[in-house]
């Protein structure tokens, strides 16, 4: 499948945080075009793994390469008067959730509408308002008594958005956060399945990284990759924001660096795009990257870890914007990368031996 | 039960110094059990090992409830002998104004205040003391350092409880209550009493870390919004044990939540969902122990959280000790 | 010591090379066997007698405040985000170091001249610093340093009064617990001590995480450079630490509660040796020992801490009194470890 097809289709599936189930069905078919193992964990991360080919010389490596496919979303806190009361699951914008869309999944998949009060009615003071969350509510359409036959309290609620070409290379949609990386990683897997690669690949869609990094940690505890590497989506040049704060959309991968990454592991990504004229943005990150990379670098006793940001605008909107040459980079970068991964490099990084006490 | 909620609440146990609430507990279980242990952070570990069942496959069941209480902590004394304090946990500061404190050795203190700016002002910690009641520095025999909690006696009302501390002796009290009714169970279960869960769920990270449970339920208390103008939230008084979906740190394992449902359904008790906006439980922290872990929480709905009169139903506290021992009494169907 | 070698090094989080560097050269001669992890933590191990099967982890953090270069704009000026907690308002007017070059640059200000009432009493935001290095535009700028560069304060590590033994430097939180750690590393114990000098402190406990993970030992004690707000204030709760009063140590701060067992021993030794001691003020600030205690099944931990002025500022201040006593103190405690009962 082509990166733009997927992204399309992971996009316009549905799961929140610690709901990913019919995203994961989809990672699957994703993934295992190009791989030869699927385990879903505990927590429901999705893992594919493509076996390299190494000499037996050599010992088992491992990296795992982790891009998030959860959403952030809404749950129902409350049914009142044949509204809902809701609450948000992940770093939500109050301002945008007024006048959007969303499906409920009750019994059944419900359309409903975040209401908004109609200006007529608003004071000067109110249109100055933010309105609070306590105060947001949505409306299916049904009457009490139909909507507690529907509905019930803890039931999802995701936002509605179709997958939209717009003019140039962009795209926009919910969810390319991190749905994009998912793609990017697929983009890898099936780039990989023509070249040449002797460290185990351990493709990650995790869950619950937008409510704490949550699949991230544990995934990377129970595979124990020698390296890895998050891929996530980074702001976007866009009006009113500082080039200090941004990464330009459709200008390439944007490598981190920082405390979260492993320098050797940085400039052996640079060194990859360089070789293979990738075009590449440096993306300095001086604390905590708020992404999958910060739990995995302190897995167990520590994983060299680097980060790799697709440029994206409008963050955690229904519009988020980029450009797909930017995800068909990212997977021939990681592809290149992975390829290139010897026992040399291991030991520049001072992985230890496996079955050898640090 | 009530006399044991009524022990346990009335003892003294801040995070970090959960001694007295663990002598009493290990007191009450370790006849009754097949182990006990005691972890390097002061973690309470019971287990009762797996009685067989044809069929049933034997998980291994982490049950955690926190010892520890909110509480205060001596952090300055002026020359005057009064006593400046810190919080243990999360202190609510317009709770303190007339409250008492309780020392290790049962002394007792009360919370006094500097003179607001203005007449409406809020009181905040960093304005208020202690005065234990001595004349100078010279008969104090408090130090920095000094631990304490606040003092409220138990009162039973009928159905409902009030006491300080139901969060978390409450959720004690229901595992205690399980290990004595003894329930045969294919699974092997680990009672954990926990450590300084008011201060960031440390002790659940160390004894999920240790336990390396397959499936965690921890039980604790949720806020509720049955109050006049409270927050909206379906969760009341009496409507039975709360299965949690999600708070503010975690969301609940989907298959342990219908695990909950479909058990209580099955056996007929009341019970309610929860979706808390503010404030976590150890599960949170068990969830992701070592790969994961599948973890739950059922909660007991209690008003007035964190001041020294909470207040609890009882059939709530029934509904939660039959559901746990339904629960352990069947194969998981995950 | 070493103390002006270390607090004149270069080592925000993500970056401590240069301290490790030098930290390896002082105790390479005296210890058993040492590894750099995958973080950058230095993990030296001084073997025990054998005389007892405990591994016991000190460690002090070689990381310090900083910042990072984020962007150079059109006319040269470097952008730039702090390292770890930096109060803002410190920035003005301070000279820094850049990137593996240790370019020199200046944190410009507007004059005082041009700015109106209300500018003067208002808070810079770090978004609106720059560092001006004295090159002519972007392109030039772009030659000497590059996004993502490091940089930190540049102060010189000074002694001030004789009589109080006071010295002055950056980054003594925590250069000060290094340069304890690296003498008690000369200690044979009965017991195995690993020496962890750690990374990423100020950016969340990073480094102390992964070490005591692998190392999995018995005890910790964490050696930092503690708050010492001993200052002239309107209305005095607490110094939190009083300067020359000693090492304080703590029973609980933001990140952990200390083992009351590790504690008392801390106190007692302090008793009958008579070297001079407090304990912090309690609940403010957070150390490794935060992130170690709670490794693996738990670990019962303690920090000792040298008082340091002024801390995350480009310039603080301890008293020498203090770190000798805080070896002291850690020497005479260490050795009855092996007999202590850490149980609850």
């Amino acid at each position: 499948m082509q990166s733009k097809e997927l992204l399309k289709s992971l996009s316009e599936a549905n799961g929140i945080s610690g709901y990913e189930a019919s995203v994961r069905d989809l990672v699957r078919a994703g993934f295992m075009q190009y791989a030869e193992e699927f385990v879903t964990d505990t927590m429901g991360n999705a893992i594919a793994i493509k076996r390299g080919q190494r000499d037996a010389a050599y010992p088992q490596r491992s990296i795992m390469l982790a891009g998030h496919m959860d959403e952030i979303g809404l749950l129902v806190t409350k049914l009142e008067k044949g509204f809902l009361r809701f609450t948000t699951v992940g770093g939500f914008d109050l301002r945008v959730l007024l006048g959007q869309e969303v499906i409920v999944h009750g019994r059944q998949e419900l359309p409903g509408i975040i209401g908004s009060r109609a200006p007529h009615v608003l004071s000067a003071e109110d249109r100055e308002r933010i309105v609070p969350l306590d105060h947001l509510f949505v409306d299916v359409g049904l009457t009490e008594d139909e909507l507690a036959q529907q509905v019930q309290v803890g039931d999802v609620v995701t936002l509605r958005r179709q997958f939209t070409e717009l003019s140039g290379d962009l795209v926009s949609g919910k969810a390319f956060d991190d749905r994009a990386a998912v793609a990017c990683i697929a983009e890898a897997l099936k780039q990989l399945s023509k070249m040449k690669h002797s460290w185990d690949v351990y493709a990650v869609a995790t869950v619950q990284e937008e409510t704490g990094l949550k699949g991230a940690m544990t995934s990377a505890f129970g595979l124990t990759p020698d390296i890895g590497i998050a891929i996530d989506v980074g702001h976007g040049d866009m009006p009113g924001v500082s080039e200090a704060d941004t990464v330009k959309v459709g200008g390439g991968p944007a490598l981190g660096f920082g405390p979260n990454i492993h320098p050797l592991m940085y400039a052996r990504l640079v060194q990859t795009a360089k070789a293979d004229e990738i075009a590449y943005q440096i993306d300095p990150i001086p604390g905590a990257s708020g992404t999958d990379a910060w739990a995995m670098q302190v897995a167990r006793a520590g994983i060299p870890t680097a980060l790799i940001s697709i440029p994206l605008r409008y963050m955690h909107t229904t519009v988020e914007t980029l450009a797909i040459k930017d995800i068909e980079r990212i997977g021939r970068l990681l592809a290149r990368f992975i390829s290139s991964l010897d026992e040399t490099f291991a030991e520049e990084l001072g992985l230890s031996i496996p079955g050898q006490i640090p | 039960m009530k006399k044991l909620i009524q022990q346990l609440t009335e003892e003294f146990g801040p995070s970090g110094y959960e001694a007295p609430v663990r002598d009493l507990i290990k007191s009450l279980i370790v006849r009754h059990v097949d182990e006990v242990r005691v972890d390097a952070m002061g973690n309470l570990i019971a287990r009762k090992k797996a009685v067989p069942q044809n069929g049933i496959a034997s998980r291994r069941i982490m049950l955690a409830a926190h010892m520890d209480e909110i509480g205060v902590m001596i952090s300055y004394i002026d020359d005057k002998a009064f006593l400046r304090f810190t919080p243990i946990g999360g202190v609510f500061p317009s709770t303190l104004l007339g409250s008492r404190v309780v020392f290790t050795d049962g002394s007792v203190g009360v919370i006094g205040r500097e003179k607001p700016d203005h007449p409406d002002e809020l009181p905040s910690i960093s304005k208020m003391f202690i005065d234990v009641g001595a004349k100078d520095r010279e008969h104090l025999t408090r130090k920095v350092g000094d631990p304490a909690t606040f003092t409220r006696p138990f009162v039973d009302i009928g159905e409902r409880l009030v006491a300080k501390a139901f969060d978390d002796r409450i959720g004690c009290a229901i595992l205690i209550q399980s290990i004595l009714n003894n329930t045969v169970s294919p699974h092997e279960v680990y009672y954990v009493f926990t450590v300084q869960e008011e201060v960031g769920l440390r002790g659940a990270v160390t004894s999920a870390y240790g336990v390396e449970p397959d499936v965690a339920i921890a039980v604790d208390i949720t806020l509720t919004g049955d109050t006049p103008e409270a927050q909206p939230m379906a969760v009341a008084l009496g409507a039975g044990p709360a299965i949690k979906v999600k708070d503010r740190g975690m969301l609940a394992h989907p298959a342990v939540k219908d695990w909950l449902v479909d058990t209580a359904k099955r056996l007929g008790i009341p019970y309610q969902l929860e979706v808390l906006e503010m404030g976590t439980t150890d599960a949170m922290a068990i969830q992701t122990s070592r790969a994961g872990v599948a973890a739950g929480v059922i909660s007991i709905a209690t008003r007035y959280a964190h001041t020294p009169s909470e207040m609890i139903d009882f059939a709530d506290v029934q509904g939660a000790v039959s559901l746990i021992d339904g629960l352990l009494g069947a194969g998981l169907p995950f | 010591m070493s103390l002006r070698e270390l607090s004149e090094a270069f080592g925000p989080s993500g970056n401590e090379a240069a301290v490790r560097q030098i930290v390896l050269e002082r105790i390479r001669p005296f210890v058993d066997e040492y590894r750099i992890d995958s973080i950058g933590n230095l993990i030296a191990l001084k073997r025990g007698t054998g005389q007892s099967s405990r591994k016991v982890m000190v460690a002090a953090h070689m990381d310090e405040v900083g910042l990072m270069i984020v962007q150079v704009d059109r006319g040269g000026y470097l952008r730039f985000r702090p390292i770890g907690g930096i109060d803002p308002r410190v920035l003005l007017a301070k000279k820094v170091l850049i990137g593996d070059q240790r370019i020199p640059g200046v944190i410009g200000v507007k004059p005082v001249h041009l700015l109106d009432s209300k500018a003067r009493q208002q808070v810079m935001k770090v978004e609106d610093l720059s560092i001006d290095i004295g090159t002519m535009g972007e392109d030039d700028s772009g030659r000497a340093v590059k996004v993502g560069d490091y940089a930190v304060f540049d102060t010189h590590y000074e002694e001030l009064g004789p009589a109080s033994r006071t010295v002055k430097g950056k980054a003594l939180d925590d250069r000060a617990g290094c340069a304890v750690l690296i003498e008690l590393l000369r200690d044979r114990q009965a017991y195995d001590v690993y020496g962890v000098f750690t990374v990423q402190e100020e950016v969340g406990l990073r480094g102390a995480r992964v070490a005591a993970y692998s190392i999995a030992p018995d005890a910790a004690f964490v050696l930092e450079g503690t708050i010492c707000d001993d200052l002239p204030k309107d209305k005095d709760q607490s110094p939190t630490t009083k300067l020359g009063d000693g090492p304080a140590i703590t029973v609980m701060d933001r990140s952990f509660i200390a083992n009351q067992s590790l504690v008392q021993l801390l106190l007692r030794t302090a008793e009958q040796n008579g070297i001079p001691c407090q304990l912090k003020q309690p609940g403010l600030g957070g150390t490794d020992a935060g992130a170690i205690h709670l490794s693996r099944e738990g670990v019962p931990s303690v920090a000792v801490a040298v008082p340091v002025r002024y801390l995350h500022s480009p310039v603080s201040l301890l008293s020498l009194d203090d770190l000798d006593n805080t070896i002291r103190l850690m020497r005479l405690a260490l050795p009855e470890v092996s007999s202590l009962s850490l149980a609850h």
